[in-house]
Protein backbone atom coordinates (compact mmCIF):
# COMPACT_ATOMS: atom_id res chain seq x y z
CA UNK A 1 0.00 0.00 0.00
CA UNK A 2 2.67 2.46 1.03
CA UNK A 3 4.91 1.15 -1.74
CA UNK A 4 2.49 2.40 -4.35
CA UNK A 5 2.69 5.87 -2.90
CA UNK A 6 6.47 6.04 -3.34
CA UNK A 7 8.05 7.31 -6.53
CA UNK A 8 10.35 4.78 -8.30
CA UNK A 9 13.60 6.46 -7.26
CA UNK A 10 12.85 5.98 -3.59
CA UNK A 11 11.83 2.41 -4.27
CA UNK A 12 15.32 1.44 -5.38
CA UNK A 13 16.64 3.20 -2.27
CA UNK A 14 14.37 1.02 -0.16
CA UNK A 15 15.62 -2.04 -2.02
CA UNK A 16 19.19 -1.02 -1.24
CA UNK A 17 18.26 -0.69 2.39
CA UNK A 18 16.84 -4.20 2.46
CA UNK A 19 20.04 -5.58 0.94
CA UNK A 20 22.12 -3.65 3.43
CA UNK A 21 19.99 -5.00 6.24
CA UNK A 22 20.59 -8.57 5.02
CA UNK A 23 24.33 -8.00 4.80
CA UNK A 24 24.24 -6.63 8.33
CA UNK A 25 22.43 -9.67 9.72
CA UNK A 26 24.67 -12.09 7.83
CA UNK A 27 27.76 -10.35 9.23
CA UNK A 28 26.37 -10.46 12.75
CA UNK A 29 25.57 -14.16 12.37
CA UNK A 30 29.05 -14.93 11.05
CA UNK A 31 30.59 -13.26 14.07
CA UNK A 32 28.22 -15.16 16.34
CA UNK A 33 29.41 -18.39 14.70
CA UNK A 34 33.01 -17.33 15.27
CA UNK A 35 32.41 -16.85 18.98
CA UNK A 36 30.36 -20.01 19.33
CA UNK A 37 32.64 -22.28 17.29
CA UNK A 38 35.12 -23.13 20.07
CA UNK A 39 32.30 -23.93 22.49
CA UNK A 40 30.63 -26.09 19.86
CA UNK A 41 33.89 -27.93 19.17
CA UNK A 42 34.48 -28.44 22.89
CA UNK A 43 31.03 -29.90 23.48
CA UNK A 44 31.03 -32.18 20.44
CA UNK A 45 34.59 -33.38 21.08
CA UNK A 46 33.72 -34.20 24.68
CA UNK A 47 30.86 -36.42 23.48
CA UNK A 48 32.93 -38.41 20.98
CA UNK A 49 35.01 -41.53 21.52
CA UNK A 50 38.77 -41.26 20.97
CA UNK A 51 38.40 -43.51 17.94
CA UNK A 52 35.89 -41.15 16.36
CA UNK A 53 38.07 -38.13 17.14
CA UNK A 54 41.01 -39.69 15.28
CA UNK A 55 39.01 -40.66 12.23
CA UNK A 56 36.36 -37.94 12.07
CA UNK A 57 36.35 -34.23 11.48
CA UNK A 58 36.78 -31.49 14.09
CA UNK A 59 33.50 -29.82 13.22
CA UNK A 60 31.36 -32.94 12.73
CA UNK A 61 28.65 -33.87 15.18
CA UNK A 62 29.35 -37.06 17.14
CA UNK A 63 28.12 -40.18 15.34
CA UNK A 64 27.70 -41.93 18.65
CA UNK A 65 27.21 -39.83 21.77
CA UNK A 66 29.12 -41.13 24.77
CA UNK A 67 29.52 -39.60 28.22
CA UNK A 68 32.57 -41.68 29.09
CA UNK A 69 34.90 -38.69 28.70
CA UNK A 70 32.78 -36.69 31.14
CA UNK A 71 32.93 -39.50 33.68
CA UNK A 72 36.71 -39.73 33.31
CA UNK A 73 37.14 -35.95 33.50
CA UNK A 74 35.09 -35.73 36.67
CA UNK A 75 36.49 -38.67 38.60
CA UNK A 76 39.27 -40.52 36.78
CA UNK A 77 41.57 -38.26 34.78
CA UNK A 78 45.19 -37.95 35.88
CA UNK A 79 46.69 -34.69 37.13
CA UNK A 80 50.25 -35.90 37.32
CA UNK A 81 50.50 -39.02 39.50
CA UNK A 82 47.02 -38.83 41.00
CA UNK A 83 44.07 -39.99 38.95
CA UNK A 84 40.98 -38.70 40.71
CA UNK A 85 39.65 -36.44 37.98
CA UNK A 86 38.59 -32.85 38.51
CA UNK A 87 36.15 -33.54 41.34
CA UNK A 88 38.39 -32.87 44.38
CA UNK A 89 39.80 -29.73 42.74
CA UNK A 90 36.37 -28.49 41.78
CA UNK A 91 35.42 -28.63 45.47
CA UNK A 92 38.70 -26.94 46.38
CA UNK A 93 37.66 -24.05 44.16
CA UNK A 94 34.23 -23.93 45.79
CA UNK A 95 35.74 -24.00 49.29
CA UNK A 96 38.12 -21.26 48.23
CA UNK A 97 35.79 -19.02 46.27
CA UNK A 98 32.80 -18.91 48.63
CA UNK A 99 34.58 -17.52 51.72
CA UNK A 100 36.93 -15.35 49.68
CA UNK A 101 34.03 -13.75 47.80
CA UNK A 102 31.95 -13.27 50.96
CA UNK A 103 34.77 -11.75 53.01
CA UNK A 104 36.11 -9.44 50.30
CA UNK A 105 32.61 -8.23 49.41
CA UNK A 106 31.78 -7.50 53.04
CA UNK A 107 35.02 -5.61 53.65
CA UNK A 108 34.53 -3.71 50.38
CA UNK A 109 31.02 -2.67 51.45
CA UNK A 110 32.25 -1.29 54.77
CA UNK A 111 35.24 0.44 53.16
CA UNK A 112 33.12 1.93 50.40
CA UNK A 113 30.64 3.17 53.00
CA UNK A 114 33.40 4.92 54.93
CA UNK A 115 35.08 6.44 51.88
CA UNK A 116 31.84 7.67 50.34
CA UNK A 117 29.87 8.79 53.38
CA UNK A 118 32.22 9.38 56.33
CA UNK A 119 34.89 11.45 54.72
CA UNK A 120 37.77 12.34 56.95
CA UNK A 121 41.08 13.97 56.19
CA UNK A 122 43.17 11.48 54.23
CA UNK A 123 40.27 9.20 53.27
CA UNK A 124 40.68 10.05 49.61
CA UNK A 125 44.41 9.40 49.70
CA UNK A 126 43.79 6.02 51.30
CA UNK A 127 41.24 5.24 48.61
CA UNK A 128 43.63 6.28 45.83
CA UNK A 129 46.35 4.11 47.32
CA UNK A 130 43.97 1.15 47.42
CA UNK A 131 42.82 1.82 43.87
CA UNK A 132 46.38 1.95 42.63
CA UNK A 133 46.91 -1.49 44.12
CA UNK A 134 44.40 -2.86 41.59
CA UNK A 135 46.71 -2.01 38.74
CA UNK A 136 49.90 -3.72 39.82
CA UNK A 137 50.92 -6.89 38.00
CA UNK A 138 50.69 -9.53 40.70
CA UNK A 139 54.09 -10.91 39.73
CA UNK A 140 55.56 -8.14 41.82
CA UNK A 141 54.03 -9.54 45.03
CA UNK A 142 54.37 -13.28 44.34
CA UNK A 143 57.77 -13.79 45.94
CA UNK A 144 57.21 -11.97 49.23
CA UNK A 145 53.71 -13.46 49.50
CA UNK A 146 55.10 -16.98 49.09
CA UNK A 147 57.52 -16.29 51.94
CA UNK A 148 54.88 -14.70 54.14
CA UNK A 149 52.46 -17.61 53.68
CA UNK A 150 55.33 -19.91 54.65
CA UNK A 151 56.06 -17.86 57.78
CA UNK A 152 52.38 -17.86 58.72
CA UNK A 153 52.25 -21.64 58.26
CA UNK A 154 49.48 -21.49 55.66
CA UNK A 155 51.59 -22.05 52.53
CA UNK A 156 49.93 -24.47 50.15
CA UNK A 157 46.62 -24.43 52.03
CA UNK A 158 43.17 -23.26 51.03
CA UNK A 159 43.00 -20.71 53.89
CA UNK A 160 46.27 -19.31 52.51
CA UNK A 161 44.69 -18.86 49.08
CA UNK A 162 41.57 -17.32 50.60
CA UNK A 163 43.81 -14.84 52.40
CA UNK A 164 45.59 -13.88 49.17
CA UNK A 165 42.35 -13.44 47.23
CA UNK A 166 40.79 -11.31 49.96
CA UNK A 167 43.86 -9.06 50.22
CA UNK A 168 44.08 -8.38 46.49
CA UNK A 169 40.32 -8.28 46.03
CA UNK A 170 39.44 -5.48 48.44
CA UNK A 171 40.75 -2.78 46.12
CA UNK A 172 38.10 -3.62 43.57
CA UNK A 173 35.28 -4.34 46.00
CA UNK A 174 35.93 -1.04 47.78
CA UNK A 175 35.85 0.75 44.42
CA UNK A 176 32.52 -0.83 43.47
CA UNK A 177 30.80 0.05 46.74
CA UNK A 178 32.38 3.50 46.96
CA UNK A 179 31.11 4.45 43.50
CA UNK A 180 27.66 3.16 44.39
CA UNK A 181 27.43 4.87 47.79
CA UNK A 182 28.77 8.16 46.47
CA UNK A 183 25.52 8.61 44.56
CA UNK A 184 23.44 8.28 47.75
CA UNK A 185 22.85 11.79 49.12
CA UNK A 186 24.86 12.47 52.25
CA UNK A 187 21.82 14.19 53.77
CA UNK A 188 20.52 10.69 54.47
CA UNK A 189 23.48 9.92 56.73
CA UNK A 190 23.26 13.35 58.33
CA UNK A 191 19.56 12.99 59.11
CA UNK A 192 20.11 9.54 60.58
CA UNK A 193 22.94 10.92 62.73
CA UNK A 194 20.66 13.66 64.04
CA UNK A 195 18.17 10.96 64.95
CA UNK A 196 20.89 9.34 67.03
CA UNK A 197 21.79 6.43 64.78
CA UNK A 198 25.41 5.36 64.96
CA UNK A 199 27.91 4.33 62.31
CA UNK A 200 26.98 0.67 62.14
CA UNK A 201 23.27 1.26 62.66
CA UNK A 202 23.18 3.51 59.59
CA UNK A 203 25.13 0.94 57.61
CA UNK A 204 22.91 -2.00 58.57
CA UNK A 205 19.51 -0.35 58.37
CA UNK A 206 19.95 2.23 55.63
CA UNK A 207 22.83 1.38 53.32
CA UNK A 208 22.81 -2.41 53.22
CA UNK A 209 19.13 -2.64 52.29
CA UNK A 210 19.81 -0.27 49.37
CA UNK A 211 22.83 -2.24 48.21
CA UNK A 212 21.39 -5.34 46.56
CA UNK A 213 22.36 -4.42 42.96
CA UNK A 214 25.94 -3.54 43.83
CA UNK A 215 26.28 -6.61 46.04
CA UNK A 216 25.22 -8.76 43.08
CA UNK A 217 27.69 -6.97 40.77
CA UNK A 218 30.53 -7.33 43.28
CA UNK A 219 29.82 -10.96 44.14
CA UNK A 220 29.71 -11.89 40.45
CA UNK A 221 32.89 -9.97 39.70
CA UNK A 222 34.79 -11.49 42.62
CA UNK A 223 33.47 -14.98 41.97
CA UNK A 224 34.51 -14.84 38.30
CA UNK A 225 37.95 -13.48 39.20
CA UNK A 226 38.63 -16.01 41.94
CA UNK A 227 37.17 -19.03 40.18
CA UNK A 228 39.11 -18.26 37.00
CA UNK A 229 42.34 -17.34 38.77
CA UNK A 230 45.37 -19.36 37.80
CA UNK A 231 48.42 -17.32 38.85
CA UNK A 232 47.75 -17.37 42.62
CA UNK A 233 46.41 -20.90 42.42
CA UNK A 234 49.49 -22.31 40.74
CA UNK A 235 51.90 -20.27 42.86
CA UNK A 236 50.42 -20.85 46.32
CA UNK A 237 48.90 -24.33 46.25
CA UNK A 238 50.33 -27.81 46.46
CA UNK A 239 49.20 -31.28 45.41
CA UNK A 240 45.76 -31.73 46.92
CA UNK A 241 44.84 -28.08 47.46
CA UNK A 242 44.97 -26.94 43.85
CA UNK A 243 42.00 -25.05 42.44
CA UNK A 244 40.16 -26.35 39.40
CA UNK A 245 42.00 -24.20 36.82
CA UNK A 246 45.36 -25.59 37.93
CA UNK A 247 44.03 -29.15 37.89
CA UNK A 248 42.58 -28.62 34.40
CA UNK A 249 45.93 -27.42 33.13
CA UNK A 250 47.62 -30.44 34.72
CA UNK A 251 45.15 -32.85 33.13
CA UNK A 252 45.62 -31.31 29.70
CA UNK A 253 49.40 -31.29 29.97
CA UNK A 254 49.75 -34.60 31.76
CA UNK A 255 52.23 -36.62 29.76
CA UNK A 256 51.30 -40.06 31.07
CA UNK A 257 49.29 -42.32 28.79
CA UNK A 258 47.40 -41.57 25.60
CA UNK A 259 46.29 -38.02 24.84
CA UNK A 260 42.55 -38.01 25.52
CA UNK A 261 41.21 -34.92 23.82
CA UNK A 262 37.62 -35.74 24.68
CA UNK A 263 38.51 -35.87 28.38
CA UNK A 264 40.40 -32.56 28.09
CA UNK A 265 37.37 -30.89 26.55
CA UNK A 266 34.94 -32.33 29.11
CA UNK A 267 37.25 -31.16 31.89
CA UNK A 268 37.47 -27.70 30.36
CA UNK A 269 33.68 -27.43 30.21
CA UNK A 270 33.36 -28.60 33.82
CA UNK A 271 35.90 -26.00 34.93
CA UNK A 272 34.09 -23.30 32.95
CA UNK A 273 30.56 -24.30 33.96
CA UNK A 274 30.12 -22.26 37.18
CA UNK A 275 31.20 -18.92 35.73
CA UNK A 276 29.38 -19.61 32.48
CA UNK A 277 26.22 -20.37 34.43
CA UNK A 278 26.56 -17.14 36.41
CA UNK A 279 27.01 -15.26 33.14
CA UNK A 280 23.91 -16.79 31.57
CA UNK A 281 21.76 -16.21 34.66
CA UNK A 282 23.02 -12.75 35.57
CA UNK A 283 24.78 -11.43 32.47
CA UNK A 284 23.53 -7.91 33.01
CA UNK A 285 25.31 -7.64 36.36
CA UNK A 286 28.40 -9.34 34.98
CA UNK A 287 28.72 -6.74 32.23
CA UNK A 288 28.09 -3.93 34.69
CA UNK A 289 30.97 -5.20 36.82
CA UNK A 290 33.24 -5.49 33.80
CA UNK A 291 32.62 -1.95 32.66
CA UNK A 292 32.77 -0.56 36.19
CA UNK A 293 36.02 -2.44 36.74
CA UNK A 294 37.55 -1.09 33.57
CA UNK A 295 36.40 2.50 33.69
CA UNK A 296 37.83 3.04 37.12
CA UNK A 297 37.61 6.14 39.24
CA UNK B 1 34.55 7.59 75.52
CA UNK B 2 31.62 6.51 73.32
CA UNK B 3 31.76 9.92 71.67
CA UNK B 4 35.43 9.40 70.89
CA UNK B 5 34.67 5.94 69.56
CA UNK B 6 31.86 7.23 67.41
CA UNK B 7 34.00 9.89 65.73
CA UNK B 8 36.92 7.54 65.15
CA UNK B 9 34.93 4.49 64.14
CA UNK B 10 35.09 5.20 60.38
CA UNK B 11 38.88 5.43 60.56
CA UNK B 12 39.10 2.27 62.60
CA UNK B 13 36.95 0.41 60.07
CA UNK B 14 39.15 1.52 57.19
CA UNK B 15 42.41 1.03 59.06
CA UNK B 16 42.86 -2.75 58.62
CA UNK B 17 42.39 -2.52 54.84
CA UNK B 18 44.70 0.46 54.68
CA UNK B 19 47.40 -1.38 56.61
CA UNK B 20 46.87 -4.47 54.48
CA UNK B 21 47.33 -2.43 51.28
CA UNK B 22 50.39 -0.69 52.71
CA UNK B 23 52.03 -3.97 53.66
CA UNK B 24 50.84 -6.36 50.94
CA UNK B 25 51.00 -3.98 48.00
CA UNK B 26 53.51 -1.25 48.74
CA UNK B 27 55.63 -3.14 51.26
CA UNK B 28 55.79 -6.15 48.98
CA UNK B 29 56.74 -4.02 46.00
CA UNK B 30 59.54 -2.55 48.10
CA UNK B 31 60.65 -6.06 49.10
CA UNK B 32 60.72 -7.19 45.47
CA UNK B 33 62.57 -4.02 44.45
CA UNK B 34 65.14 -4.61 47.20
CA UNK B 35 65.68 -8.27 46.34
CA UNK B 36 66.05 -7.35 42.66
CA UNK B 37 69.20 -5.47 43.66
CA UNK B 38 70.82 -8.45 45.39
CA UNK B 39 72.53 -11.67 44.36
CA UNK B 40 69.60 -13.82 45.52
CA UNK B 41 69.34 -17.25 43.96
CA UNK B 42 67.36 -20.04 45.59
CA UNK B 43 66.92 -18.06 48.80
CA UNK B 44 66.64 -14.31 49.14
CA UNK B 45 69.71 -12.44 50.28
CA UNK B 46 69.50 -8.90 51.52
CA UNK B 47 72.92 -7.38 50.75
CA UNK B 48 72.45 -4.82 47.99
CA UNK B 49 74.79 -5.43 45.09
CA UNK B 50 73.76 -2.95 42.41
CA UNK B 51 72.02 -3.69 39.18
CA UNK B 52 73.58 -7.07 38.50
CA UNK B 53 70.20 -8.81 38.16
CA UNK B 54 69.07 -6.26 35.59
CA UNK B 55 72.32 -6.71 33.67
CA UNK B 56 71.73 -10.45 33.63
CA UNK B 57 68.11 -9.90 32.62
CA UNK B 58 68.91 -7.66 29.68
CA UNK B 59 71.69 -10.00 28.57
CA UNK B 60 69.37 -13.00 28.62
CA UNK B 61 68.16 -14.10 25.17
CA UNK B 62 65.11 -15.67 26.80
CA UNK B 63 64.08 -12.33 28.35
CA UNK B 64 64.76 -10.68 25.02
CA UNK B 65 62.33 -13.11 23.37
CA UNK B 66 59.79 -12.50 26.13
CA UNK B 67 59.90 -8.71 25.67
CA UNK B 68 59.74 -9.02 21.88
CA UNK B 69 56.77 -11.33 22.23
CA UNK B 70 55.07 -8.93 24.58
CA UNK B 71 55.50 -6.18 22.02
CA UNK B 72 54.23 -8.26 19.08
CA UNK B 73 51.43 -9.87 21.06
CA UNK B 74 50.43 -6.65 22.81
CA UNK B 75 50.34 -4.54 19.65
CA UNK B 76 48.41 -7.08 17.57
CA UNK B 77 46.06 -8.00 20.39
CA UNK B 78 45.20 -4.39 21.20
CA UNK B 79 44.78 -3.28 17.59
CA UNK B 80 42.74 -6.28 16.42
CA UNK B 81 40.54 -6.36 19.52
CA UNK B 82 39.84 -2.62 19.23
CA UNK B 83 39.05 -2.73 15.50
CA UNK B 84 36.84 -5.78 15.93
CA UNK B 85 35.18 -4.35 19.02
CA UNK B 86 34.41 -1.08 17.25
CA UNK B 87 33.12 -2.82 14.13
CA UNK B 88 30.86 -5.11 16.14
CA UNK B 89 29.59 -2.21 18.23
CA UNK B 90 28.68 -0.22 15.10
CA UNK B 91 26.99 -3.25 13.53
CA UNK B 92 25.01 -3.86 16.70
CA UNK B 93 24.08 -0.20 16.97
CA UNK B 94 21.78 -0.41 13.90
CA UNK B 95 18.61 -1.15 15.89
CA UNK B 96 19.04 -4.91 15.72
CA UNK B 97 15.99 -6.75 17.02
CA UNK B 98 17.95 -9.63 18.56
CA UNK B 99 20.63 -7.40 20.04
CA UNK B 100 20.39 -8.92 23.53
CA UNK B 101 20.99 -12.46 22.31
CA UNK B 102 23.82 -11.46 19.99
CA UNK B 103 25.52 -9.41 22.69
CA UNK B 104 25.32 -12.36 25.06
CA UNK B 105 26.98 -14.60 22.47
CA UNK B 106 29.76 -12.09 21.72
CA UNK B 107 30.58 -11.59 25.37
CA UNK B 108 30.46 -15.05 26.91
CA UNK B 109 34.19 -15.83 26.37
CA UNK B 110 34.92 -13.10 28.90
CA UNK B 111 33.34 -15.28 31.59
CA UNK B 112 35.73 -18.14 30.87
CA UNK B 113 39.03 -18.80 32.52
CA UNK B 114 42.04 -18.18 30.27
CA UNK B 115 43.00 -21.77 31.01
CA UNK B 116 39.72 -22.96 29.47
CA UNK B 117 40.22 -20.68 26.46
CA UNK B 118 43.78 -21.92 26.03
CA UNK B 119 42.71 -25.55 26.29
CA UNK B 120 39.98 -25.10 23.67
CA UNK B 121 42.21 -23.29 21.17
CA UNK B 122 45.08 -25.69 21.75
CA UNK B 123 42.76 -28.45 20.55
CA UNK B 124 41.34 -26.46 17.63
CA UNK B 125 44.75 -25.32 16.41
CA UNK B 126 46.64 -28.57 16.84
CA UNK B 127 47.82 -29.56 13.35
CA UNK B 128 47.26 -33.30 13.74
CA UNK B 129 43.51 -33.30 14.35
CA UNK B 130 42.38 -29.67 14.40
CA UNK B 131 41.66 -27.10 11.70
CA UNK B 132 44.55 -28.23 9.52
CA UNK B 133 43.37 -31.84 9.44
CA UNK B 134 39.77 -30.76 8.88
CA UNK B 135 40.59 -28.56 5.88
CA UNK B 136 42.80 -31.35 4.50
CA UNK B 137 39.91 -33.78 4.82
CA UNK B 138 37.85 -31.42 2.66
CA UNK B 139 40.28 -32.15 -0.18
CA UNK B 140 42.83 -29.35 0.24
CA UNK B 141 45.72 -31.76 0.71
CA UNK B 142 48.45 -29.14 0.71
CA UNK B 143 46.83 -26.94 3.36
CA UNK B 144 49.07 -26.35 6.34
CA UNK B 145 48.27 -24.44 9.50
CA UNK B 146 50.88 -25.42 12.04
CA UNK B 147 51.35 -22.11 13.87
CA UNK B 148 50.88 -23.74 17.24
CA UNK B 149 54.03 -25.85 16.86
CA UNK B 150 55.98 -23.45 14.65
CA UNK B 151 58.37 -21.34 16.76
CA UNK B 152 58.14 -18.42 14.31
CA UNK B 153 54.35 -18.25 14.37
CA UNK B 154 53.30 -19.70 17.74
CA UNK B 155 52.96 -16.24 19.31
CA UNK B 156 50.22 -15.42 16.78
CA UNK B 157 48.11 -18.29 18.08
CA UNK B 158 48.17 -16.54 21.45
CA UNK B 159 46.86 -13.43 19.67
CA UNK B 160 44.06 -15.47 18.05
CA UNK B 161 42.89 -16.91 21.35
CA UNK B 162 43.25 -13.65 23.27
CA UNK B 163 41.28 -11.69 20.66
CA UNK B 164 38.55 -14.32 20.74
CA UNK B 165 38.32 -13.96 24.49
CA UNK B 166 38.37 -10.17 24.83
CA UNK B 167 36.97 -8.58 21.67
CA UNK B 168 33.35 -9.00 22.81
CA UNK B 169 34.18 -7.04 25.90
CA UNK B 170 35.67 -4.21 23.84
CA UNK B 171 32.45 -4.31 21.81
CA UNK B 172 30.43 -3.80 25.00
CA UNK B 173 32.61 -0.85 26.01
CA UNK B 174 32.27 0.79 22.59
CA UNK B 175 28.55 0.09 22.38
CA UNK B 176 28.04 1.92 25.65
CA UNK B 177 30.15 4.75 24.21
CA UNK B 178 28.16 4.95 20.98
CA UNK B 179 24.94 5.12 22.94
CA UNK B 180 26.19 7.96 25.11
CA UNK B 181 26.67 10.33 22.16
CA UNK B 182 24.10 13.12 22.14
CA UNK B 183 21.06 12.02 20.12
CA UNK B 184 20.22 15.56 19.02
CA UNK B 185 23.47 15.98 17.10
CA UNK B 186 22.96 12.68 15.29
CA UNK B 187 19.37 13.55 14.40
CA UNK B 188 20.42 16.95 13.13
CA UNK B 189 23.06 15.33 10.92
CA UNK B 190 20.51 12.83 9.59
CA UNK B 191 18.11 15.65 8.76
CA UNK B 192 20.93 17.35 6.85
CA UNK B 193 21.23 14.16 4.76
CA UNK B 194 24.71 13.24 5.90
CA UNK B 195 25.34 9.54 5.12
CA UNK B 196 25.54 7.16 8.04
CA UNK B 197 29.20 6.28 7.58
CA UNK B 198 30.07 9.98 7.70
CA UNK B 199 28.05 10.42 10.86
CA UNK B 200 30.11 7.66 12.46
CA UNK B 201 33.51 8.71 11.16
CA UNK B 202 33.11 12.46 11.63
CA UNK B 203 30.79 12.85 14.59
CA UNK B 204 30.36 9.78 16.78
CA UNK B 205 33.81 8.16 16.80
CA UNK B 206 35.79 11.38 17.38
CA UNK B 207 33.66 12.07 20.46
CA UNK B 208 34.53 8.70 21.96
CA UNK B 209 38.13 9.50 22.85
CA UNK B 210 37.83 8.59 26.52
CA UNK B 211 36.30 5.19 25.64
CA UNK B 212 39.19 4.44 23.29
CA UNK B 213 41.53 5.40 26.07
CA UNK B 214 39.97 3.11 28.65
CA UNK B 215 39.69 0.23 26.17
CA UNK B 216 43.37 0.68 25.40
CA UNK B 217 44.30 0.71 29.08
CA UNK B 218 42.28 -2.41 29.84
CA UNK B 219 43.71 -4.31 26.86
CA UNK B 220 47.30 -3.22 27.53
CA UNK B 221 46.88 -4.26 31.13
CA UNK B 222 45.53 -7.65 30.04
CA UNK B 223 48.41 -8.09 27.59
CA UNK B 224 51.13 -7.37 30.12
CA UNK B 225 49.57 -9.64 32.71
CA UNK B 226 48.95 -12.46 30.19
CA UNK B 227 50.15 -15.62 31.81
CA UNK B 228 47.51 -18.32 32.04
CA UNK B 229 46.63 -18.17 28.35
CA UNK B 230 50.21 -18.83 27.28
CA UNK B 231 50.65 -21.56 29.88
CA UNK B 232 47.51 -23.37 28.69
CA UNK B 233 47.94 -22.78 24.96
CA UNK B 234 51.65 -23.26 24.29
CA UNK B 235 53.29 -23.68 27.69
CA UNK B 236 55.66 -20.93 26.52
CA UNK B 237 56.89 -23.19 23.72
CA UNK B 238 57.98 -24.48 21.33
CA UNK B 239 61.21 -24.07 23.31
CA UNK B 240 60.59 -20.65 24.78
CA UNK B 241 59.27 -19.13 21.58
CA UNK B 242 56.08 -17.82 23.22
CA UNK B 243 57.50 -16.77 26.55
CA UNK B 244 56.11 -13.52 27.91
CA UNK B 245 57.54 -11.53 30.83
CA UNK B 246 54.92 -13.10 33.12
CA UNK B 247 55.91 -16.65 32.21
CA UNK B 248 59.60 -15.76 32.44
CA UNK B 249 59.06 -14.39 35.93
CA UNK B 250 57.14 -17.49 36.97
CA UNK B 251 59.76 -19.87 35.58
CA UNK B 252 62.54 -18.02 37.40
CA UNK B 253 60.62 -17.87 40.67
CA UNK B 254 59.18 -21.34 40.89
CA UNK B 255 61.07 -23.73 38.62
CA UNK B 256 64.55 -22.26 38.13
CA UNK B 257 65.00 -21.11 41.71
CA UNK B 258 66.43 -17.79 40.61
CA UNK B 259 64.73 -15.29 42.88
CA UNK B 260 66.95 -12.39 41.79
CA UNK B 261 65.90 -12.80 38.17
CA UNK B 262 62.27 -13.28 39.15
CA UNK B 263 62.31 -10.08 41.19
CA UNK B 264 64.01 -7.97 38.54
CA UNK B 265 61.70 -9.20 35.76
CA UNK B 266 58.67 -8.50 37.98
CA UNK B 267 59.96 -4.96 38.55
CA UNK B 268 60.29 -4.39 34.80
CA UNK B 269 56.74 -5.65 34.30
CA UNK B 270 55.52 -3.20 36.90
CA UNK B 271 57.40 -0.34 35.28
CA UNK B 272 55.79 -1.15 31.92
CA UNK B 273 52.33 -1.17 33.53
CA UNK B 274 53.04 2.10 35.29
CA UNK B 275 54.33 3.72 32.13
CA UNK B 276 50.90 3.07 30.62
CA UNK B 277 48.60 3.50 33.60
CA UNK B 278 50.11 6.45 35.46
CA UNK B 279 49.65 9.06 32.70
CA UNK B 280 46.09 7.82 32.31
CA UNK B 281 45.26 8.02 36.01
CA UNK B 282 46.96 11.40 36.21
CA UNK B 283 44.89 12.86 33.38
CA UNK B 284 41.73 11.30 34.82
CA UNK B 285 42.36 12.88 38.21
CA UNK B 286 43.15 16.24 36.66
CA UNK B 287 39.99 16.12 34.57
CA UNK B 288 38.00 15.40 37.72
CA UNK B 289 39.54 18.24 39.69
CA UNK B 290 39.05 20.82 37.00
Amino acid sequence: MTELAHPPAQKSGAFGKVVLRWVLYILLCLFALYYLMPLFVMVTTSLKSLEEIRTGSLVALPREVTFDAWKTAWSGACTGIQCEGLRPYFWNSVLLAVPAVAISTFIGALNGYVVAQWRFAGANIIFSLMLFGCFIPFQVVLLPMARLLGLMGIAGTIPGLIFVHVIYGIGFTTLFFRNYYVSIPSELTKAAKVDGAGFFRIFWSIFLPLSLPIIVVTVIWQFTQIWNDFLFGVSFSQAGTQPVTVALNNIVNSTTGVKEYNVDMAAAIIAAAPTLLVYIVAGKYFIRGLTAGSVKG
Amino acid sequence: MTKWLETHLPKMVLAPSFIAVLVFVYGFIAWTAWVSLTRSRLLPKYEIDGFIQYDRLFASPRWDTAMNNLFIFGALFIIIAMVMGLLLAILLDQKIRTEGVIRTIYLYPMALSMIVTGTAWKWILNPGLGIEATVKSWGFESFTFDWLVNPDFAIYTVVIAAVWQSSGFVMALFLAGLRSVDDEIIKAAQVDGIPTWRIYSAIIIPSMGPIFMSAFIVLAHLAIKSFDLVIALTGGGPGYATDLPATYMYAMAFSRGDIGQAASSAMIMMLVVFAIVVPYLYSELRAKND
